[in-house]
């Protein structure tokens, strides 16, 4: 039985590779075992929780591939030309907490091209809609860029800007800034307290009451913080009009086609989501074009922003509707930040996603 | 099948443990030489002392082998995902106090709070190329903790005892460690940032959902429900 149902995952899974194949994509094999420290410096905390990390005596920390993403990046930042179009077809390892199995395959489609960014998106959106039709899946799109320029046009400190656009994808710790900042509530007690020592004694003889300096992080630091601090409790409040336009731009949920003209209605409050909605109805138009049908689309701005940190653009997910116990079965996105990362200044537009066979094959099993 | 009881093999842990069933009652005692580890319990029939290291304990409730054992909540909780459907607290024993916190030196002045610290950490990757370090032996419970904090930039770096000293040794920037009374704390110049709490643990009777609680075991919890004040079944 067990083996019927690999062999079933193993054949969806390879007729998902050769779509890929035939819409023109190269296909590429990466190691299974990577070294961590790339992974962890760019996922963090959280990777660790959720792949196996391994200990080699001479090759230090190695990290069961947990996606493909990173290797065919940073393989084709090294040696690929522009426009680049990869699939892979293989297994990843993640501790998994529902009882589900931690190795499983994930089918996927890279594409590297910035010379036009919408019909790069429309590209990848309709290839995985083409080949997840026929399926009874959920589809929901949203787009990073809408809340990062909604961010960016905020009229406040650079630092407040730049902290908000830092946990867009924490959404518990946004609210929380969000609120600091537009005076919601008060700063925490113990910073007026020691603000005000500041005033009093100046800086350096607060820390020097303070005890022996030690550890990496050197009282030249501390000094500078402590100088941000007291910019920004001078800064006035983020506007009331501001919060709640931020707000509202969370909650913007509906179909693609009128959730454009909502953000295009908002634009005209508040200019800086202009070019997100530019480029949203050039994304509509490429989709179109591809014959996805815009109007019915959903679309949520704040879709995809716990899924993961580094989607900067366009995301989309298809889900189960009637299986809520199962993973999504297919999600992907821009990737833009991810590669600014890795690349450490260099960059490349980059937009993917991949497909979980073991899910589709569930789905199907479900359904029959 | 005796009902299996665990319990500290040694130290002021095991000390309380013996006072508390004595307050109830109940006599736990070791047997033969002091360094021999056996004992027996007086008091209630069909069960068997089982004398471990505390963090054994909460290994041997998972795997089943032991019915009872007395440990420590942070210990249960770090080293056991899920762990309410594997053991059951059955009673906080009053005992072993121990808060598990995030520290950080005296001489930052600018960082009290979680909020701080993340912003803290923001900075420094941004000076020194790597994300800040915390040294920990509560993996599993900071990561949780700071995660649901929404902090960002930071990494865990593993240290299994003298925590305190990481700092001055420049191989982490923030500590999270056990502490009852925040001396040796203070004592290396770190402070408690001020939500900084993660875990208020102390020792904990636990029973084990995977043991075995047959008529014996099952009549052997009904001696200590007895005495101790506890529930019909275990769980």
């Amino acid at each position: 039985m067990k083996n019927d149902r690999r062999a079933r995952i193993k054949e969806v899974a390879d007729r998902l590779s050769a779509g890929f194949v035939s819409a023109g994509a190269l296909p590429v094999e990466t190691d299974s075992l990577l070294p961590a420290d790339v992974l962890l410096d760019l996922y963090g905390e959280d990777i660790r929780a959720r792949a196996y990390v391994t200990h080699d005596p001479l090759q230090g920390e190695q990290m069961l591939r947990p996606d493909f993403t990173v290797p065919i990046v940073q393989r084709h930042m090294a040696e690929g030309a522009e426009p680049a179009r990869y699939t892979y077809n293989g297994n990843v390892w993640r501790k998994q907490s529902g009882g589900r199995p931690a190795e499983y395959t994930q089918v996927g489609y890279e594409l590297f091209d910035r010379t036009d960014p919408a019909g790069a998106d429309a590209e990848v959106f309709a290839m995985f809609s083409g080949m997840l039709a026929g399926y009874p899946l959920k589809v929901t799109t949203g787009d990073m860029g809408v809340l990062l320029a909604a961010v960016d046009g905020l009229k406040t400190t650079d630092r407040r800007r730049a902290a908000l656009r830092r946990h867009v994808w924490r959404p518990v710790r946004f609210v929380r800034l969000l609120e600091r900042y537009g005076g919601m509530t008060p700063p925490p007690e113990t910073r007026s307290a020691l603000l005000a020592q500041v005033a009093e004694l100046g800086a350096e003889k607060v820390l020097e009451q303070a005890g022996t300096p030690q550890g990496l992080r050197s009282e030249q630091e501390v000094l500078a913080r402590i100088a941000l601090l007291q910019q920004d409790s001078a800064a006035g409040p983020v506007s009331a009009e501001e919060v709640q336009m931020l707000e509202q731009v969370l909650a913007l949920k509906d179909t693609s086609t009128a959730a454009l003209d909502q953000l295009r209605d908002m634009a005209a409050s508040f200019p800086a989501l202009q070019a997100p909605a530019d480029a949203m109805e050039d994304r509509l138009k490429a989709m179109a074009a591809r014959r996805v049908d815009v109007d019915n689309l959903p679309f949520e701005v704040s879709f995809g922003r716990t899924s993961m940190e580094y989607y900067d653009g366009f995301v989309f997910g298809f889900t189960a509707p009637d299986r809520p116990d199962l993973p999504v079965v297919a999600s992907g996105g821009r990737y833009d930040a991810l590669t600014r990362v890795l690349g450490q200044g260099r960059s490349i537009a980059a937009v993917g996603g991949v497909i979980r066979p073991e899910t589709l094959v569930a789905v199907q099993e479900g359904a029959v | 099948m005796n009902l299996k009881l665990g319990i500290p093999s040694k130290g002021r842990l095991q000390d309380k443990t013996i006072d508390w069933f004595a307050q109830h009652g109940i006599t736990v005692q070791r047997t033969g030489s002091d360094r021999e580890y056996a004992g027996q319990v007086l008091g209630v029939d069909n069960v068997e002392l089982v004398l471990l290291s505390a963090g054994e304990i909460p290994k041997e409730l998972a795997a089943g082998r032991i019915h009872l054992g007395v440990t420590g909540t942070d210990l249960v909780r770090e080293k056991m995902p899920r762990w309410s459907d594997i053991v059951a607290e059955v009673e906080p024993l009053g005992f072993g106090h121990a808060d598990l916190v995030i520290a950080v030196p005296d001489c930052w002045v600018d960082v009290t709070t979680v909020d701080d610290l993340d912003a803290a950490a923001a900075q420094f990757r941004a000076d020194h190329g790597f994300r800040l370090r915390i040294a920990t032996k509560y993996h599993g419970l900071v990561r949780n903790y700071l995660s649901g904090e929404g902090v960002a930039d930071y990494q865990l770096v593993d240290s299994q005892g003298a925590t305190e000293g990481t700092v001055k040794n420049l191989t982490a920037e923030a500590i999270a460690d056990i502490t009852s009374t925040g001396d040796t704390l203070r004592a290396n110049g770190l402070r408690i940032l001020s939500d900084g709490l993660i875990l208020q643990s102390q020792a904990t009777m636990y029973a084990s959902k995977t043991a075995e609680w047959d008529a014996d075991a099952l009549s052997a919890w009904g001696g200590f429900a007895k005495g101790c004040g506890w529930a019909e079944t275990p769980f």
